[in-house]
């Protein structure tokens, strides 16, 4: 009988790519009074269950999925973890 | 590593540099450059940059005229528009950075064009695009068109400036490289232009917007490159853009011009602050010191030589009238924008960088500038396609079929899906657009009768088989499109892509094509005022078809007297404005229905051109025709075809008996125009006194797109077919 693992994928721009949104965010909590807050960068998060006992596997296939859709791998990285 | 240890051959070579050109920066310098030092010659010596191998041809275009402010060599070009009111206007390529990343490629190239035009002190108020894709087939085209319109919409939705216009191409030829060339159209008062030349020594030097970050380093010696299968490894320099910021530049920039406070102002675009501050001191005979501690900086620990490089988005550079820094700051405060004092003007003819309290670059400005190398690459006499005989050229078997295939073909099918992604509306002034129908965008200047007309134009493949006679077609067609809506041509700007110009059969095509445009501007009295030259579009050896875009711009003294295609009425009568002598080489029929692409393209006999276009804009201003159209890719099969469409109208087209009915129906002469008209005797008259050969073709009424017993295809099916090509493309999934 086949299982299920649970992948989650932080994707999140390169160092150095320009973060709009980062950008955004910090200024925001400038505004509101977090003046300490600096290198404000956003990311995200994406889960979801795979079928398969091997997490070996599994994340070779999650990895896959990065690069031909979960992550634009030109300007982002991501990190994967399966469990 | 010192700042001051030589760079070496090999780090030039890396650079893009030839082993001569290095040779020759030690000649100059009498001395090693540095690191820092090769990274400016190295970026002001690219092809981007110095236009080393296109300049010497680019002065054969005509760029004066009644109308011409300002030609080439400014950010944009400036023209006259009557009533103290200016166009300002430019096209450029993004092409290599779009073809990386699509959506932040074609982003950053809208971008970068609406700097270069509100760097000038004009508003922004209407963007084009030009874009060439390869084979729908190909596994990387629908990602590449997604992503590049999505960019487009993108950007140029989120600044707020409308995306009225442009064009779209599929072929095989831009498989590994497509052209994604923007132009920007903005408005400014003809007595409130800026210019990018530093009038005097002792001035400060802002600088104002984003931050400097390490993105796009390289970015102009990359435009100068071929690709080859490392260019996954050039990724990183994909720079992002930021159109919130770019909307806050826009008015900061045009605030403070408003306050008399800026001597000189240039945006920082392709080599950032490099190619900025050196043309602006260049152009002035100056000197220029700057103290890069002081350049705002998004990332810790940034070098000297990586600041120089950047090419972050969204960053001007301005130089000052004396003492008004104070005035400058609280406009960059007010609109949020990182600003500073980085240096001064000097009298030396240098550019000095200090960093860190180091010197790291001290060299002078007339190598970078007007004493760039400069060559006159060889090229051969170009092999010109011959004429096509009309009547060994096959007729179609099957008539519906043949005009189905043509009016879903990918280069003439429906861009709804396209245009539908833009705003073309925003600032309220947008009556012809994308989604209008008509021959060229227009858009009024505010709050005046005038309306300014705009449209972008070439047919590559006429380029392909007869470099001049294309390029003199792109310009024909330009000036046609803008006539065909009732405008006066007044200039161009234009986008010459073509493959590496040390090949000399590409150097013959980009020469050429040159010539050819330069003649059709001379006797169309159209010229040139700014424009972008992009070569190296080649993968693996195989370069594009060449492809010199002409974004042309005309005026409507009164916008109420326009014309458009959508407006046909029951029972006009259709006339061909011009001759018909059925060429057939290189036409959408050959290609599309019997899979050719030989034969030479059809002339331009530009006297006819003239004298049609003003006749039908004639025809217009007395508003004697009911539409025009006109006649280009496809014919008049085509022509018709669509202004039955987009009026809602059937056409029953008589084909004549002098000609053989496919080359009558599908020849692509040139210097023509289809009009609906409900008083022919009037114009035709008319057209007898202008000398200006006009004949019946048929008549509009019913439901479909008939002609004798050849075909007769209801207009449902017609547009089914036009409409549905492009959104099935892009819904299917592999």
């Amino acid at each position: 009988m086949t299982g299920v693992l649970k992948a989650k994928v932080h994707v999140f721009l390169k160092p150095g790519v320009l973060d709009v949104q980062g950008k955004a965010v910090e200024a925001e909590l400038h505004t509101l009074g977090w003046d300490g807050v600096s290198n404000v960068r956003v990311g995200r998060a994406i889960e979801f269950q795979i079928a398969g006992d091997d997490p070996t596997r599994a994340r070779d296939e999650v990895n896959r999925m990065c690069e031909r859709l979960l992550a634009n791998p030109v300007i982002e990285g991501y990190r994967v973890e399966v469990a | 590593m010192s700042t001051s240890a030589p760079a070496g051959l090999e780090t030039a070579l890396q650079s893009g540099l030839s082993p001569d050109e290095y040779a020759l920066i030690i000649r100059r310098l009498n001395r090693e450059p540095n690191a820092v030092e090769l990274g400016v010659f190295s970026v002001m010596w690219s092809e981007h940059c110095s236009y080393k191998s296109s300049r010497r041809h680019l002065g054969k275009f005509p760029t004066k005229g009644p109308c011409v402010i300002r030609g080439p060599g400014e950010n944009a070009g400036v023209i006259d528009i009557g009533d103290g009111d200016a166009a300002v206007f430019k096209m450029e390529s993004h092409n290599h950075p779009s073809f990386i990343e699509p959506y932040q490629g074609a982003a950053t190239g809208v971008g970068g064009i609406m700097r270069d035009v509100f760097t000038m002190g004009a508003r922004p108020i209407a963007l084009l695009n030009a874009l060439r894709f390869g084979d729908p087939e190909h596994p990387r085209t629908r990602r590449l068109v997604s992503g590049v319109v999505s960019g487009i919409g993108g950007y140029g939705n989120c600044v707020g400036v409308p995306t009225v216009g442009g064009e779209t191409n599929f072929h095989r030829g831009y498989d590994g490289n497509i052209l994604v060339n923007a132009m920007c159209v903005g408005l400014a008062r003809t007595d409130r232009i800026f210019y990018s030349a530093a009038p005097a020594a002792d001035l400060p030097v802002v600088y104002f917007g984003s931050k400097t970050g390490r993105d796009g380093i390289h970015g102009a010696t990359m435009a100068s490159a071929e690709f080859d299968a490392d260019s996954e490894a050039k990724r990183p320099t994909v720079q992002v853009g930021d159109p919130f910021a770019e909307k806050l530049l826009i008015e900061a920039t045009l605030e403070l011009m408003g306050t008399g406070a800026v001597a000189a102002i240039q945006d920082m675009g392709a080599a950032g602050l490099t190619s900025s501050c050196v043309e602006m001191a260049g152009k002035g005979g100056v000197g220029v010191e700057l103290n890069l501690d002081l350049v705002p900086q998004r990332e810790a620990d940034m070098t000297a030589y990586e600041m120089m490089l950047s090419e972050s988005q969204e960053r001007m550079l301005a130089i000052l009238e004396p003492g008004r820094e104070a005035e400058a700051e609280r406009i960059f405060t007010k609109w949020g924008l990182d600003a500073a004092v980085i240096g001064r003007t000097t009298s030396t003819g240098r550019i000095v960088l200090r960093h860190k309290g180091e010197v790291v670059c001290d060299v002078p400005l007339a190598p970078l500038t007007e004493d760039a190398p400069l060559y006159d690459r060889p090229w051969v006499e170009e092999t010109r396609a011959k004429r096509l005989d009309p009547a060994k050229v096959p007729a179609p078997e099957d008539w519906t079929t043949a005009i189905l295939t043509l009016v879903g073909c990918p280069d003439a099918a429906s861009r709804r899906w396209i245009w539908e992604q833009y705003d073309r509306h925003v600032m309220a002034d947008t009556l012809e657009e994308s989604g209008t129908a008509a021959d060229a965008a227009v858009v009024r200047v505010h709050g005046t009768p005038k309306g300014l007309a705009l449209t972008c134009d070439c047919t590559p493949r006429y380029v392909s088989a007869d470099a001049y006679e294309g390029g003199k077609q792109a310009v024909a067609e330009a000036w046609r499109n803008l006539t065909a809506v009732g405008a006066q041509p007044l200039a161009i700007t234009d986008n010459l892509n073509f493959g590496n110009p040390e090949k000399p059969e590409i150097m013959a095509q980009f020469v050429r094509a040159v010539e050819g445009m330069a003649e059709a501007c001379r006797v169309l009295d159209f010229p040139v005022v700014s424009g972008n030259v992009s070569l190296y579009n080649e993968t693996d050896g195989r370069a594009i078809p060449p492809t010199p875009a002409v974004g042309g711009v005309g005026l409507l003294s009164d916008w109420s007297r326009r014309a458009a295609y959508s407006t046909m009425a029951p029972d006009d009568i259709l006339l061909v404005v011009g001759v018909s002598h059925g060429e057939l080489g290189a036409s959408l029929y050959l290609r599309e229905h019997l899979g050719r692409e030989d034969g030479a393209p059809p002339p331009v006999d530009l006297q006819a051109e003239r004298r049609n276009g003003d006749f039908v804009r004639a025809l217009i201003r007395d508003e004697a025709v009911n539409a025009v159209h006109d006649l280009a890719d496809g014919g008049l099969a085509l022509a018709a075809a669509e202004m039955a469409l987009a009026s809602d109208l059937g056409i029953t087209l008589e084909p004549s008996s002098q000609l053989h009915a496919h080359a009558l129906l599908f020849g692509e002469d040139q210097a023509r125009y289809l009009i609906a008209t409900p008083e022919p005797e009037t114009v035709i008259a008319r057209a007898l006194e202008a000398g200006v050969p006009v004949s019946p073709v048929g008549r509009a009424g019913g439901r479909s797109f008939a002609s004798g017993d050849l075909f007769d295809i209801p207009l449902a099916v017609l547009r089914e077919v036009n409409e549905g090509w492009l959104p099935n493309y892009m819904s299917r999934t592999a």
